[in-house]
């Protein structure tokens, strides 16, 4: 991996940071509506898998999905404008911030029904493999979907059919409000992969840098041998569980958020740039700044596009 | 023409279609080793492999939401429900996922996607395994619903089903697969969306669709032995509703029975009395009859099983009250 690729993962999550916190304004001043769920503190997870893919590859993700989405390669400006509603969206407004699309770049959608989109990502996976083509597809959900009864129907099926996917749990410790030793039964939720015979291991999702290393070993012994997998990436959310609630009251401390912000995964890997010497201070302030003015481009480019359009209302149901 | 059971009807129409596109696959519980439940499958997976006549756990959420995906990159999945009492569990799949895909990405995916198996009550086998639902999937945005009576439909439809380019929920009678009808040969569809005038009449229209059109057109014959002239229009497609079929024929006699073996509250004659008469009020000379099953579960017992179905008796009666005689 040279250093520009370790420059670029920085980049990405600075990106994802500044676009959340942006979006965490637009919600205040009601530009973003309905549920808005914000990936701060998580970067991580999403920058180091998806950087460990090829373009090609296939990328599902739940509601949280704003960082899989940019991740993945998509136009800050056209997100942006997805959150506004305009028409100029992703989703010409139509999906909103918990159902962003981007096909051209493989980006399958966000899905806001915990659980379901896991057999969407099979079935995703089963197609390809049916086509003979040889892509991964990658699979992120929360630890809360674990117990659902879809995600055992999914892994049973990915297992018992050999699919190239990889589950990737990003375990932020919470589901919405409930910690997860009260709603799962193992605390090592990587093992849940037991239960299907599926090979399983278990990696820190606050160190950009072991994320990709972990996926990437998957993913290369998936493409020679399909077969799935499941990666436990240890994280944790630094808001509410969305913009409806706020990051620290009845379930959890400040003082626990201000634990697992001494591991943010941004300065701890911009700290590894600089006592590398691939980056200097002066250096990552200015991806920083450059990375801002991104975010304000999307912000500008979402306000000023015309909103979704009222001819657009019954176009899109059926092909 | 040939005679074919409706279940071979269907059989050809999947045989003809994967034949034809190797996008299309069928998958669900026993239907490749096993040859179908209902033998719908039968000689399929000789044919085809098991690539594309695909066995599952028993996993109806599961399945349909992997048939979902696979849509997603381009290929065209026929789902198989072995009954459709089982498709509940698929509901948030059909509902949240194939119905919405598109919606929300803003046209950037389409879902062709038939799930098909057997619906409607059927032969004791109590209350889990018998029943209506097809005004649940009526209701969802987004969704077709067919529903054929005879062989001939069945296959037309089901290639049409198979054509589409969006989700189609397809309700095979499950008491109608060993009924037998002409199938002209080879290749030819029935368009969704249009209805069929199965018997003509002057007196009244009965509006019918799957195993309650065998009973219309009994009903029919012993009308006819009292000077009762009825018109027996099939539906064949619930949603979306051929209107101008409807209207032609109640413009004619003015009167309507909707014979509906689900129940009646929000089923789909609901829908089509009230679309009727806003199309056509001045067309009426009586209200719309509705005979449906009763608001209880099937019961096990057969006369009890009976007694909450639609009758002819309950039919005959709801006619001659169109008529005021």
């Amino acid at each position: 991996m040279s250093p520009a690729e370790r420059l670029e993962l920085y980049r990405q999550m600075v990106l994802i940071r500044r676009f959340e916190e942006k979006c965490a304004e637009m919600y205040a001043l009601a530009k973003i509506g309905g549920f808005c769920h914000l990936y701060i503190g998580e970067e991580a997870v999403a920058v180091g898998a998806i950087s460990a893919l090829r373009p090609d590859d296939y990328v599902l993700s739940a509601y949280r999905d704003h960082g899989h989405c940019l991740a993945k390669g998509a136009d800050p400006k056209r997100v942006m404008a997805e959150l506004f509603g305009k028409r100029t969206g992703l989703c010409k407004g139509k999906g909103g911030s918990m159902h962003l699309y981007d096909v051209e770049r493989r980006f399958m959608g966000g899905y806001a029904i915990v659980g379901t989109h896991v057999a969407l990502a099979a079935g995703v996976a089963f197609g390809l493999t049916y086509r003979r083509q040889d892509q991964i597809v990658l699979c992120f959900f929360g630890e809360g979907a674990v117990p659902t009864g879809i995600f055992h129907e999914a892994m049973n099926i990915a297992a018992l059919w050999k699919l190239p996917v990889l589950f990737v749990c990003e375990n932020n410790r919470y589901g919405m409000g409930t910690p997860v030793e009260r709603a799962s039964a193992i605390y090592d939720i990587a093992k849940t992969a037991l239960a299907y015979d599926m090979g399983h291991s278990t990696v820190d999702g606050m160190d950009v840098l072991a994320v990709r290393d972990a996926v990437g070993r998957i993913v290369a012994e998936m493409r020679r041998a399909p077969r799935p997998y499941f990666l436990e990436a240890r994280t944790y959310r630094f808001m509410g569980h969305s913009m409806s609630d706020p990051a620290h009251g009845h379930y959890r401390t400040k003082a626990e958020i201000d634990e697992h912000k001494k591991r943010d995964p941004i300065p701890l890997f911009g700290q590894r740039l600089i006592e590398s010497g691939e980056a200097d201070a002066d250096r990552l302030r200015a991806i920083d700044a450059e990375l801002q003015a991104v975010v304000q481009e999307a912000v500008d480019f979402a306000d000023q596009s015309p909103p979704a359009a009222p001819e657009e209302l019954m176009t899109d149901v059926l092909a | 023409m040939p005679e074919l059971l409706y279940r071979e009807a269907l059989n050809h129409a999947l045989r003809e279609e994967m034949r034809r596109d190797e996008r299309i696959f069928l998958m669900g519980e026993e239907v490749g080793f096993y040859n179908g439940a209902f033998k719908v499958s039968k000689g399929l997976l000789d044919e085809f492999g098991a690539r594309r006549v695909i066995d599952t756990p028993i996993t109806e959420a599961g399945f349909t939401g992997v048939g979902i995906g696979a849509a997603m990159v381009g290929l065209r999945p026929i789902i198989e429900m072995m009954t459709f009492n089982f498709a509940i569990l698929a509901l948030d799949q059909i509902v949240n996922n194939a119905v919405k895909i598109r919606y929300m990405s803003g046209g950037q995916l389409s879902i062709p996607l038939v799930i098909r198996g057997p619906g409607g009550p059927s032969r004791q086998l109590a209350a889990q395994h018998s029943q209506s639902l097809e005004s649940l999937f009526c209701h969802i945005a987004g969704l077709s619903v067919v529903a054929p009576a005879t062989p001939r439909d069945a296959k037309g439809l089901l290639k049409s089903a198979i054509r589409q380019n969006n989700p189609v929920i397809f309700i095979e009678g499950q008491e109608l697969y060993s009924t037998k009808g002409d199938v002209p040969d080879g290749d030819y569809t029935i368009p969704i969306g249009r209805a069929e005038i199965k018997r003509e009449g002057s007196d009244v229209t009965v509006i019918a669709w799957s195993k309650m059109l065998l009973l219309a057109l009994r009903c029919a014959d012993q009308l006819a032995a009292d000077g009762i002239s009825v018109e027996v229009v099939d539906l064949r497609t619930l949603k979306p509703v051929d209107y101008d079929a409807l209207l032609g024929s109640i413009r004619k006699t003015g009167r309507a029975v909707i014979i509906e073996e689900g129940w009646e509250f929000c089923g789909v004659g609901a829908q089509i009395a009230t679309d009727l008469y806003h199309r056509a009020f001045d067309a009426f000379d009586a209200p719309i009859e509705r005979v449906t099953g009763f608001e209880v579960p099937i019961p096990y017992a057969k006369h009890l099983e009976q007694q909450a179905l639609p009758t002819a008796e309950r039919v005959i009666e709801a006619v001659r009250k169109t008529l005021y005689r």
